[in-house]
């Protein structure tokens, strides 16, 4: 499967990702290159399988609805480059 | 063809008239409610209300690195009771997804959501607007994170963020676009907010954001297939919902008239113009990239689980409203008054256990309600207790006190409280049903007005004129029934 440059950018800027020319050309030729490899996986009839979600037997682990977390404002902004009254601050977004 | 097809259709009232017919709207709406629960969806931090910023967040909520999401066993009942209370298919298994993109006020960089496989699959609302019932279809209920809050206004060059709502649990419940009206946009939230309530599994508070909702509208030519619709974001009052669709299909219209055509897009709805407009930043298509997140096993449990929280479902307003009309002989309309909320409905069966229903509901929804409203406040603030209000019923029902007298009585117990037939004992204000106190009265009355009772001989009709002398005399506490039938047989009329 070929991926263009047009894709290559679209996924780059998705991610927020910032890539040069010369990148985006190699990472053109990587990612349809791991495509086929994944494509032939596709040869493979897997109709009737359901999707592995587990490798051993395991339920999905429940709490109980009690408060045991959180009041920790300045551990949480601690790490934040910029924050103001336990706000983190960001570049303003505006709609 | 087509213009013989649309001539023995039957014009509907929902439709808007254009410059080139008639015209439908077609609405369909996500509505964002949130789960009513102690702590986060996958965390343990509390959902509480009006919190310092920051306070309620774990490391969960805030993404730190090698942070596992633990789901909360009551939000996954919830949302289970709400699908039940729809009359919906609960599905045992489901799986969640993530959904990727980048805002500031996601630190994940994606919300745990549901996407192909839901928790909750199709249901229905019954509504009614004026008088005709319908039924609107759900396409599904899924469980899903909030996002933080961004404030714009606390800086000129940045936007302050603030995770306490991060990863509180939202029901997410999608109706089919079977809606073709505002009003009935509006009557199905308002129904749905009402079930919610009952149920105990959203507050439904549009006040604090705590159900909102995405209002999806197209139009098209009766008959015709559908059109392109636009999606109105994040509209927080039922009054809100219905200028966004009024004002979002007017604009569709005069586009497709002039010549135009839509385009799909997300709009916001401003309040204070009352207008929608398209939201630029988001013009970039979204490409949410959805796949089942690797660190949750898909959501499973047992039918048996599903029956056990069925049985403990309590009774929710449709029922209720049956139940009313059956039992109380109340009207259809005032059984919807009364089961609109739970507190409102529990009130008056308070007040009607053992008594006449219809009165009982006459005083609770004109004289309690229309007071209540009036200062503003909710039945649970009621200065006025089910037992008094059920005791001045009794006054009444027993000929005690008229029913002139009761609204009295009743705006005593308001303002000043007490047991209200203590009050009508020590006050006199007991009707009087002597007869002969009421003679006394009438005989004073027609000695004082000779020429009064000369003219009722002859016009019948003066005898309301006697009558409202007899209750002045009385200070209103004379039986009406009893002064009527004395002043007839001493009137000779």
């Amino acid at each position: 499967m070929q991926v263009d440059e047009a894709t290559v950018r679209r996924i780059a800027r998705l991610a927020r990702i910032k890539i040069s020319d010369a990148e985006a050309k190699g990472l053109e030729k990587e990612l349809s290159g791991i495509l086929d490899w994944v494509a032939q996986l596709d040869e493979v009839d897997t109709s009737n399988v359901e999707p592995m979600t587990r490798v051993v037997a395991q339920k999905l682990k429940m709490r109980d609805d009690v408060v045991t977390d959180g009041e920790i404002a300045e551990q949480i902004v601690a790490n934040a480059p910029l924050a103001e009254d336990n706000f983190f601050v960001v570049p303003k977004v505006v709609e | 063809m087509n213009s013989q097809k649309v001539a023995e259709k039957p014009k509907s009232k929902n439709f808007i008239e254009g410059a080139t017919g008639d015209w439908e709207v077609i609405i369909g709406l996500e509505v964002h409610a949130q789960v009513a629960s102690n702590s986060k969806l996958f965390s343990g931090s509390s959902t509480g209300f009006g919190a310092p910023p920051n306070s309620h967040v774990s490391l969960v909520d805030a993404a730190m690195p090698g942070m596992l999401p633990v789901i909360n066993r009551e939000c996954v009942a919830q949302a289970i009771r709400t699908g039940l209370g729809l009359k919906a298919q609960i599905n045992t298994k489901s799986v969640f997804d993530r959904k990727n993109y980048f805002y500031p006020d996601l630190p994940q960089g994606y919300q745990i959501s549901q996407y192909k496989q839901p928790i909750v699959g199709e249901g229905e609302v019954e509504i009614t607007v004026d008088g005709e019932m319908l039924t609107v279809g759900v396409e599904r209920l899924h469980l899903e994170q909030d996002a933080g809050k961004s404030l714009h206004d606390q800086h000129p060059d940045y936007s302050y963020v603030d995770l306490n709502r991060s990863g509180v649990a939202l029901m997410e419940i999608v109706s089919k676009p079977d809606l073709r009206s505002s009003k009935q946009a509006q009557a199905y939230v308002t129904k749905l907010r009402s079930i919610l309530r009952y149920l105990g599994t959203s507050d439904g508070d549009m006040d604090k954001g705590n159900l909102r909702a995405d209002v999806n509208v197209s139009v098209r030519k009766p008959g015709d297939k559908l059109g392109t619709r636009c999606e109105i974001k994040n509209v927080n009052s039922i009054r809100f919902i219905g200028q966004a669709i009024e004002y979002e299909a007017r604009r569709q219209i005069d586009i497709i008239e002039d010549g135009g055509k839509i385009d799909q897009e997300t709009r916001l709805f401003d309040a204070a113009k009352g207008e929608t407009r398209s939201m630029r930043s988001k013009e970039e298509a979204h490409d949410y990239r959805y796949f089942p997140d690797p660190d949750l096993l898909p959501l499973e449990f047992s039918n048996d689980y599903v029956e056990e929280l069925k049985s403990k479902l309590p009774e929710l307003p449709d029922e209720k409203r049956a139940r009313f009309i059956e039992s109380f002989g109340l009207s259809a309309y005032d059984a919807d008054v009364l089961v609109a909320e739970r507190a409102s409905a529990d009130y008056f069966e308070k007040v009607a256990g053992g008594r006449d229903g219809k009165v009982a509901a006459n005083w609770v929804i004109n004289e309690l309600f229309g007071r209540l409203n009036k200062e503003g406040k909710a039945i649970e603030d009621s200065p006025v207790s089910s037992a008094q209000l059920g005791a001045i019923v009794d006054l009444i029902g027993s000929n005690a006190i008229s029913g002139k007298i009761a609204k009295d009585l009743f705006e005593i117990v308001w303002t000043e409280g007490g047991d209200p037939a203590e009050i009508v004992d020590k006050r006199g204000m007991k009707q009087v049903t002597d007869t002969g106190a009421i003679e006394k009265a009438v005989d004073a009355i027609i000695a004082a007005n000779p020429e009064k009772v000369e003219q009722a001989k002859a016009k019948p009709s003066m005898l309301g004129w006697f009558v409202g002398q007899v209750m002045k005399s009385t200070g209103g506490k004379a039986n009406p029934a009893a002064v009527n039938d004395i002043l007839k047989a001493k009137l000779g009329i």
